[in-house]
């Protein structure tokens, strides 16, 4: 197992200087993913926070080769970079061991590029799929996506009078990842490098797709202090809002069970696009919310114990 | 040696792209350009080729990894119509900037509303502004020379632009003609391989492509892509001289039939100019001085040399296959615009033709010289042939 100082003292395949805001969490994210591969790596970004921050032409901070297309296609850009891989091998023109890894946001991969992300799961290219997932459409300022939780206020369902926020509950978009007979898919988080890098390893590692979906703190348009995205973190990670689960070859294995699960109030707390709530007629909201967290605890519970490959 | 097959439209591309022998193909099945698919997919099913081809869930995909594989250093191609290359168009858009040279065959067919499977230009002549070099072609020998042309022009190191080749839906993709494929060797030696010089995969040289620029640098990289449109001028002929060699036929911009000494001409492109000739053909039987200018390569538009080719007619028709509601047809606004630096500038009219699939007969055409050659002739009024009333 890796220590983070020998993930840190890794070759760094994103360069400082970008232009993230203070505080943003995807650095680390791309970071250690990266870290985590010990071939040459290919990335395919979608538009987002991601590409926009790296590339202002004719800067680049990647230090590894790099395309971005559109917004909702990276995982069949980065089919295509694969099949090419397997075509240019074949035919003797490369002899270089490579890993291909996509990056999106939750937009870029929930939502608009859903179908491009189940095409190129299920054709089983050998590439990693990385979701930073931060709740929303970020880079365009805080719009709301399938990954949005529920009760959060976005501009495009913002609270209001007769609003408090997103009515539905995020899409499990790795349990829908599974389901396509991945051999991996899992959860990670931004503070917890130590158990990315090794989820980034073992999917990497896999000779077929693999898919990682990350939480990521946006100081931004979460709105809370710029110092606290690591605390948001592990908030999220502590109070089962975002629980750390795998599923190898389809069954799941849930990575940290929190002994004392925190109430869903102190992730919400601080954060302003849950300040609506705090408000006394919005109780309700707050309760039902840290209902649905544990219902779907406790279906991961059974679901892990049941032993049943999805 | 060159051998004749019976083959259709779709099958002939299918043949410039066995011999091309690409890295990789993505593309997503449409009427009627399923058949190229079908046909390449069996070459792949039977090793008679040892291209890798991604069986994609649209052609928003198609295209998608057809740039994937494009930048990663394949030499990788795509093919559609209308619903596709509508589907695909934000990715389409994407690829001159990117300066991937894809050469993608267009299986010409109308774009919905109402759905129509049959023949227009609609869907391609929706997509001349966006710098993808397009190349038209009249019958399936046409189609199988420009797709082998295409890929020398798209992967010159002056150009690096993508390219469409159009042929009909069903009339040419679906007719069964006599084609002359060319001999194995030689067309692999013309199409060589691509070398690109920046790719994904050369992982020792990492490069960064398709980031955000703005305002400071955006137009500059556009106007890179209009000079690179500027030397394809000039490369396609080159290239097509080198092709010559092996098939012993010409690729000029445009072909001039008949108009020597002509003085009503006809323009128009593909399969409709194969039953215009034989129009041409019968009314010169009968004296009557008519000819035809068949434009092959529509973007870049060559306009100082369809001027110096048009000046000299007394009237020309323009027949275009699609329209560009509340604008002056395609084929016939750069006709018009090639014409306006005349001294004389010849009497023009505007035809417009055989949308979703409707037939067009020498009759017709005969008709539109008698309106030439008589001088009945409104440059005002949108003319319509086979139109109901
Ligand atoms: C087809 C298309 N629609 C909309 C946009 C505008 N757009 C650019 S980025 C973005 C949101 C990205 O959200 P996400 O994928 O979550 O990434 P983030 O910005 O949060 O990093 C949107 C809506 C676009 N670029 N392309
Ligand atoms: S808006 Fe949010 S996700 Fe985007 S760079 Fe800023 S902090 Fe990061
Ligand atoms: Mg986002």
């Amino acid at each position: 197992m890796a220590t983070l100082q020998e993930i840190m003292a890794k070759p760094v395949g994103l360069a400082s200087g970008h232009r993230m805001c203070a505080g943003c969490g995807i650095g680390a994210i791309v970071r250690t993913v990266l870290a985590a591969s010990d071939k040459p790596v290919i990335v395919a970004n979608a538009t987002g926070c991601l590409e926009v921050v790296t590339t202002i032409y004719p800067y680049s901070a990647w230090k590894v080769p790099w395309i971005h297309l559109t917004f909702e296609n990276a995982a069949a850009v980065a089919s295509g970079i694969e099949t090419a891989y397997r075509a240019l091998r074949k035919r003797g023109k490369i002899d270089k061991d490579v890993n291909i890894i996509a990056f999106g946001g939750d937009g870029g991969t929930y939502d608009i590029g859903f179908q491009a992300l189940s095409g190129a799961l299920e054709r089983g290219h050998r590439f990693l799929y990385v979701v930073y997932d931060n709740e929303g459409y970020m880079n365009t300022g805080n719009q709301r996506s399938s990954a949005t939780p529920f009760g959060a206020s976005t501009t495009t369902v913002p609270a209001g009078t007769k609003s408090f926020g997103k009515p539905q509950w995020r899409k499990n978009i790795v349990e829908i990842a599974a389901a396509h007979r991945i051999p991996y898919a899992a959860t990670a988080a931004n503070h917890n490098i130590i158990d990315l890098y090794n989820k980034a390893k073992k999917a990497l590692s896999q000779d077929g797709p693999s898919f990682l979906a990350v939480l990521q703190p946006c100081t931004t348009n979460w709105k809370y202090d710029p110092a606290l995205t690591m605390t948001y973190s592990k908030l999220a990670v502590e109070t089962n809002f975002w629980p750390l689960y795998e599923f190898d070859h389809g069954k799941l294995h849930i990575n940290y069970k929190p002994k004392n699960r925190k109430p869903i109030e102190e992730f919400l707390k601080g954060q302003g696009r849950f300040r609506h709530l705090f408000k006394p007629e919005n109780r309700p909201i707050i309760e039902k919310m840290q209902k649905m967290i544990d219902e779907e605890w406790e279906r991961l519970l059974k679901l892990e114990e049941s032993g049943a490959v999805l | 040696m060159s051998t004749w097959k019976a083959l259709t439209g779709a099958q002939a591309v299918a043949e410039a792209m066995r011999q091309a022998n690409p890295d990789v193909v993505a593309a997503y099945p449409i009427t009627p350009q399923t058949p190229i698919v079908e046909q390449f997919a069996s070459f792949v099913a039977n090793g008679i080729v040892d291209t890798e081809m991604i069986p994609v869930e649209s052609e928003h995909s198609a295209m998608s990894c057809t740039v994937g594989a494009a930048a990663a250093g394949a030499r990788a191609m795509c093919a559609t119509a209308s619903q596709g290359l509508a589907l695909m168009w934000e990715v389409v858009a994407a690829v001159p900037g990117l300066r991937l040279p894809i050469v993608m065959p267009i299986v010409n067919r109308a774009l919905s509303a109402p759905i129509n499977i049959h023949c227009d230009h609609s869907d391609a002549m929706g997509a001349t502004t966006i710098g993808w070099i397009q190349i038209y072609s009249e019958n399936a020998q046409e189609a199988y020379e420009n797709t082998l042309l295409a890929i020398r022009l798209a992967e010159h190191k002056d150009v690096l632009l993508p390219v469409m080749v159009m042929q009909d839906g069903f009339i040419i993709s679906h007719g069964v003609e006599n084609v002359e494929v060319f001999d194995d060797e030689a067309v692999k030696n013309f199409v060589g391989e691509r070398k690109p010089d920046r790719y994904l995969l050369d992982v020792d040289h990492p490069y960064t492509i398709g980031p955000l620029a703005l305002p400071d640098y955006y137009f500059e990289i556009k106007r890179q892509q209009e000079a690179a449109m500027e030397n394809a001028l000039k490369v396609y002929l080159e290239v097509g001289k080198e092709l010559s060699k092996i098939s012993g036929h010409d690729y000029p911009y445009f072909e001039e039939y008949k108009t020597e000494d002509a003085e009503a001409v006809i323009v128009i492109l593909s399969s409709a100019a194969g039953t215009a000739k034989d129009a041409v053909d019968e009314l010169r039987n009968e004296g009557k001085k008519v000819g035809l200018v068949k434009p092959k390569l529509f973007r870049p538009f060559p306009y100082r040399e369809m001027r110096k080719a048009l000046e000299k007619f007394k009237a020309i028709g323009v027949l275009d296959r699609s329209m560009a509601f509340g604008a002056y047809a395609p084929l016939y606004t750069e006709v018009r615009n090639a014409l306006f630096e005349s001294e004389n500038r010849p009497k023009l009219q505007s035809y417009i033709f055989g949308l979703g699939g409707k037939d067009i007969f020498k009759s017709d055409i005969k008709k539109v010289f008698d309106e030439l050659l008589s001088g009945n002739l409104n440059p005002e009024e949108q003319r319509y042939i086979r139109l109901r009333g």
